[in-house]
């Protein structure tokens, strides 16, 4: 019986176009990049949005430079409108959670290296994987198209809770083709995921070489492989949501709005629908998808720092268990964005309990992480200081978690400040430094070139420190009861709130503007780069042993690497230093003191 | 560079620490009768929270400091107890404190949502719809009467379509733009969304609750403490949003039946 | 953390230990090794094969969905009317059962003709137009069954019953459209003799799936309708 995982791929000769090499690709790599592409492109944006929300936040009445030509009718002289501003907001949450941290931490890096982590040429099924990048291209696109049509894209925050989604354009400006606009935009996007899904499912199932068992994957493939399951099954059901929320607004359907509802003196004409329904089937994808935000970035963070501490984890088989523990809890939590939504109180309580249970194997993952600090040799650059940050953030987002879980505290931080600090912090923070941390320690791979080391820890410093007062005082607003998604604050208790949110909006723009150094750093090392060796890190899984770098076409150069060692082999006395490949032969005859 | 980080990260946490311990930004006085244990649940949680958080990133700081920029000949060394240690600890500690906040928590959920409203608790009607909220008390006879949907009207300031010529119940209808109850009385308030979703928001009152389209719910509260407070909109209804609010008036059992005559005499 | 599988090799021609196996292939099984994730394994399944059952699982995710809201809905209000199925809808789950049998029997013959066994019976892809035939059938029953409908006056819009009886057939009637494009493919490849066994297998498996679900949805509907 031979090896069959190299018939499997139909093998595709390497293309000679440029249009084929470039767009229209077969190849992960290219796809791996291209998806990294549009979500440095849609965080750009993501992060414009957020400037022009903390400045109209800080000083409401400004004038901001330019904006009139996003929106006549949003930003007449300048000044932002109260609907404008809620629209910008829901452009911000929306294309930062499904074109950033659902495609930059999984889509990019993991189309780029799971095949090659794994040992194989290509994933399985290469059309389905270009198909799911242009698919989500084309998400992207129907997206920003909103911004152009009628009276703008949709206001009701990227949760769209019904029926102010689903009512139709009585509602308010944007909620009629704004709508139709976003909920069609995501389900696209929901194919382009499921395509993608089934890809790194059956890469790591069914195309490992010869060699590699499952507890031999590195940390990233486990982590991409545990994601993609979440995916699988969380967009699955996000799809018919927003198919039944485009049909009540186009069909005269009422899946979700209810009876004898009043706007404008008007009664509207749907009847009957429940308006629970919608966060129901929202929630039940909502929250695997900050686990699907969350979970490659553990894995990348392990895998860059077992490298750059030169030991491998306290527990492999723990990290992948407790990786696993929380996908799996995670649909049995999302009734905690529930609490007071007039769901019976006592399923309340039902979600809250797996909601702590799940703060246990957080806390696993961290002390794995913290144990496995001590007692190494800690290499400090810029790959390794932003998944250090990442466990920094992680914590104190992770905190923050132990009071929403709580219904009846929930009653007092509920839609307040306190819960947008808990997700920015874990999402917007800890997320995105773990695909910063990728970023700096597989340039040298993608690219043939190292990205430049000072540039690199000044974006870090910029960044943590930056990124904490941005969101600390976030928690204190909440718990002093500032309530979200206003665009002013007029209530008398919130004025003396007001300097908080001038501290937050400054350094909000100026860890903005410290994102330009990474740029700048992503552009310049592209070209001008220190060239880079094959293994620059002295790492030891497969993607490090390419024949060349950037990996040839086919990754292995028409070799079929075998796998003689588990993953992280790092501690011990080799020829080639304290650590051996997992495609290398040599025997390993030092036993570790931990043995 | 390691050093400097792991300083960083201890000025960061003990920082962040400081505003919470001198409760700088806080919630404001509780004015409910059933407050006091979601607010000990507050510090509870905040104590426990607060100690993971500091030891935490404490042992994450304290472990750059040591381990970073190592000697080349020195040795990889095994946390004490290893990866079961931890987990063993992870489970036991963090499990039980979970597990109690839980079912102490439970029990101030429950205190709220499990407990009936009294037989003699004042009964409010809340109306909320962009961008503002109605009251309605039932009037001498204790009855409110029914909604007409296609009734309803901003113009004629008939809020809740409530029909007076044709509807007994309706005649002594008291409908408000500001909500008063007398203190030390239970209220029980029916919520009712003319439109979409949005929330009723009372901090001092340890109250939140979202209005369900389609969907009337009511919750029940005492407020202790004479005052003005004020109601705002949590769930996000549109561009007026951030302006829906109203006011409550807890006033002396007096001062409540002078203001309820004046707002029947305006109807 | 142990180092390799076993012990070092003693000199010689010995095959290195890590590239033995230990235990069986799992065929077709999802998880090799029987589930031991130590099994260092020389034959994997081919993909298409875990890809197929990938699919059915998202499907099978998206109509749970669709059922969901459906008990969620009909729960909410009490402006559910039911109405009678069409009698139509029966006979089109006739069609699409034998479309499964002769699918199944096409599948085998196809396969053992693949395999070279030399058979007196007639041309084994004859069972796979059957199939196509009745597949096609069954759309144009449905979409007699939805012109019956609108015909009674019953619309997509006209109560929350019919809105998901619309959408549950049309759904299912797409991805039916799907497994007729797949079938196509495989008469196809199997008359310019390209057909791979993996293809004919999962074909066949998505469409026994189609027939499956649509014997689920006919009872949700006949249940709730």
């Amino acid at each position: 019986m031979h090896d069959m995982s190299a018939q499997a791929v139909q093998h595709h000769a390497p293309p000679t176009s440029f249009i084929g090499k470039h767009v229209f690709s077969l190849d992960h790599k290219v796809i791996g990049k291209q998806y990294y592409a549009l979500a440095l492109v849609a965080v750009v944006i993501g992060m414009v949005l957020s400037w022009l929300m903390r400045i109209h936040l800080a000083w409401p009445s400004t004038k901001i430079p330019l904006l009139h030509y996003l929106s006549a009718n949003g930003a007449a002289g300048n000044v932002m409108t109260p609907e404008y501003y809620l629209q910008l907001m829901t452009m911000h949450g929306t294309i930062m959670v499904f074109f950033v941290l659902t495609t930059a931490p999984f889509a990019a890096f993991g189309n780029y290296f799971l095949p090659i982590q794994v040992g194989a040429e290509d994933m399985p099924f290469p059309h389905f994987n270009m198909m799911s990048f242009w698919v989500t291209f084309v998400s992207f696109l129907v997206m920003i198209a909103s911004f152009f049509v009628g009276d703008g894209p949709t206001l009701g925050g990227w949760t769209q809770y019904a029926p102010l989604s689903a009512i139709g354009p009585a509602s308010g400006p944007g909620q009629g083709m704004g709508v139709v606009l976003w909920a069609s935009s995501i389900a696209i996007f929901c194919v382009g995921q499921l395509l993608g899904s089934l890809n790194f499912i059956t890469t790591t199932l069914d195309m490992r070489t010869r060699g590699m068992s499952l507890w031999r994957l590195p940390l990233t493939a486990w982590a991409w492989f545990i994601t993609s399951v979440m995916g699988l099954t969380a967009f699955a059901v996000l799809m018919p949501a927003c198919i039944l929320l485009i049909l009540d607004h186009v069909a005269g359907t009422s899946f979700f709005v209810a009876s004898n509802l009043v706007i404008s003196d008007q009664v509207q004409p749907h009847s009957g629908g429940s308006t629970l329904l919608w966060q129901h089937l929202f929630w039940f994808f909502g929250h695997p998808e900050v686990y699907i935000a969350i979970v490659p970035g553990m894995g990348i963070v392990s895998h860059v720092l077992i490298t750059n501490m030169r030991r491998p984890l306290l527990s492999h088989r723990v990290m992948v268990y407790s990786m696993g523990a929380l996908a799996v809890l995670s649909y049995m939590v999302y009734g905690h964005h529930m609490f007071v939504s007039g769901m019976n109180p006592f399923s309340s309580l039902a979600f809250s309990f797996p909601t702590l249970i799940i703060t246990i194997p957080s806390t696993i993952v961290v002390l794995i992480w913290l144990g496995s600090l001590y007692g190494s040799k800690l290499r400090i650059n810029s790959a390794s200081l932003f998944s250090l940050g990442f466990i920094s953030m992680f914590i104190s987002g992770g905190v923050s978690g132990f009071f929403l879980a709580q219904p009846s505290i929930d009653i007092m931080l509920h839609a307040t400040y306190f819960v947008v600090g808990h997700f920015h912090l874990v999402m917007a923070v800890a997320a995105i430094f773990g695909i910063f941390a990728g970023t700096y320690f597989w340039f040298p791979k993608m690219t043939g070139r190292m990205m430049n080391e000072t540039l690199g820890k000044i974006h870090f410093w910029l960044s943590f420190v930056g990124a904490y007062c941005i969101f600390m005082p976030f928690h204190y607003l909440g718990l002093a009861g500032n309530v979200r998604r206003y665009q002013a604050f007029v209530d008398d208790y919130l004025q003396p709130l007001l300097p908080v949110h001038k501290f937050i909006t400054v350094a909000a723009l100026v860890t903005g503007a410290a994102q330009l150094v990474f740029l700048y750093n992503l552009v310049y090392s592209r070209f001008r780069g220190e060239r880079a060796a094959d293994n620059p890190w002295q790492a030891t899984s497969l993607e490090w042993s390419t024949p060349t770098t950037p990996p040839p076409f086919d990754n292995f150069g028409g070799q079929h690497p075998v796998v003689y060692h588990d993953p992280y082999q790092f501690g011990i006395e080799a020829s080639t230093g304290d650590y051996v490949m997992q495609n290398s032969p040599e025997e390993i005859h030092t036993v570790r003191d931990e043995e | 560079m390691g050093r400097i980080f792991a300083v960083t990260i201890l000025v960061i946490a003990i920082g962040s620490a400081i505003p919470i311990l001198r409760h700088t930004w806080w919630m404001p006085q509780d004015i409910s009768t059933h407050g006091a244990p979601i607010d000990e649940q507050m510090s509870e949680t905040m104590a426990e929270a607060g100690i993971c958080f500091l030891a935490s990133q404490i042992l994450l700081a304290a472990f750059i400091w040591k381990f970073s920029n190592p000697k080349p000949d020195s040795k990889i060394k095994t946390f004490p107890g290893g990866a079961s240690g931890l987990v063993i600890a992870a489970f036991l500690l963090v499990g039980t404190e979970v597990l109690a906040l839980g079912a102490f928590g439970a029990k101030a959920w429950a205190k709220i949502y499990f407990t009936p409203a009294a037989a003699n608790a004042l009964p409010v009607q809340a109306q909320a719809g962009q961008f503002a909220f109605y009251f309605r008390y039932p009037g001498p006879d204790g009855k409110f009467g029914p909604i007409h949907p296609d009734m309803v009207s901003e113009a004629n300031q008939n809020f809740y379509g409530i029909d007076i010529n044709n509807d007994q119940d309706a005649k002594d209808d008291i409908v408000t733009a500001e909500m008063a109850i007398p203190v030390n009385r239970e209220v029980n308030l029916l919520m009712h969304s003319k439109d979409v979703g949005h929330s009723f928001f009372v901090p001092e009152l340890r109250v939140q609750q979202d209005f369900v389209p389609g969907l009337d719910v009511a919750i029940h509260f005492t407020a202790t403490k004479i005052g003005r407070y004020e109601i705002v909109c949590t769930q996000l209804c549109g561009l007026g949003h951030y302006n829906m609010k109203a006011y409550l008036s807890v006033m002396s059992q007096q001062d409540y039946d002078d203001w309820l005559k004046k707002e029947a005499a305006l109807q | 953390m142990a180092t390799t599988v076993h012990d070092p090799p003693k000199s010689g021609t010995q095959k290195h230990p890590a590239l033995t196996t230990t235990g069986n292939g799992n065929r077709g099984g999802v998880l090799p090794g029987g589930g031991n994730l130590r099994e260092v394994r020389r034959y994997s399944p081919p993909p298409a094969s875990t890809g197929i059952w990938v699919g059915i699982a998202a499907i099978a995710m998206t109509f749970a969905a669709f059922t969901s809201a459906l008990i969620v809905r009909k729960g909410s209000s009490n402006d559910w009317q039911p109405f009678t199925l069409p009698i139509i809808l029966y006979l089109n789950s006739a069609l699409l059962l034998a479309s499964s049998v002769t699918l199944e029997v096409g599948r085998r013959r196809v396969a053992a003709f693949m395999a070279g066994v030399k058979t007196h019976r007639a041309r084994p892809a004859r069972w796979l137009y059957v199939t196509l035939t009745l597949g096609v059938f069954f759309v144009a029953g449905q979409y007699a069954a939805w012109k019956q409908l609108r015909a009674q006056g019953v619309f997509l819009a006209t109560n929350p019953s019919s809105s998901f009886f619309y959408l549950l057939t049309a759904v299912h009637a797409l991805h039916v459209l799907g497994g007729l494009a797949g079938l196509l493919l495989v008469i196809g490849r199997l008359r310019s003799c390209v057909l791979r066994r993996s293809t004919l297998d999962i074909a066949s498996r998505y469409w026994h799936f189609m027939d499956v679900l649509w014997f689920y949805l006919l009872l949700l509907l006949w249940m709730t309708l």
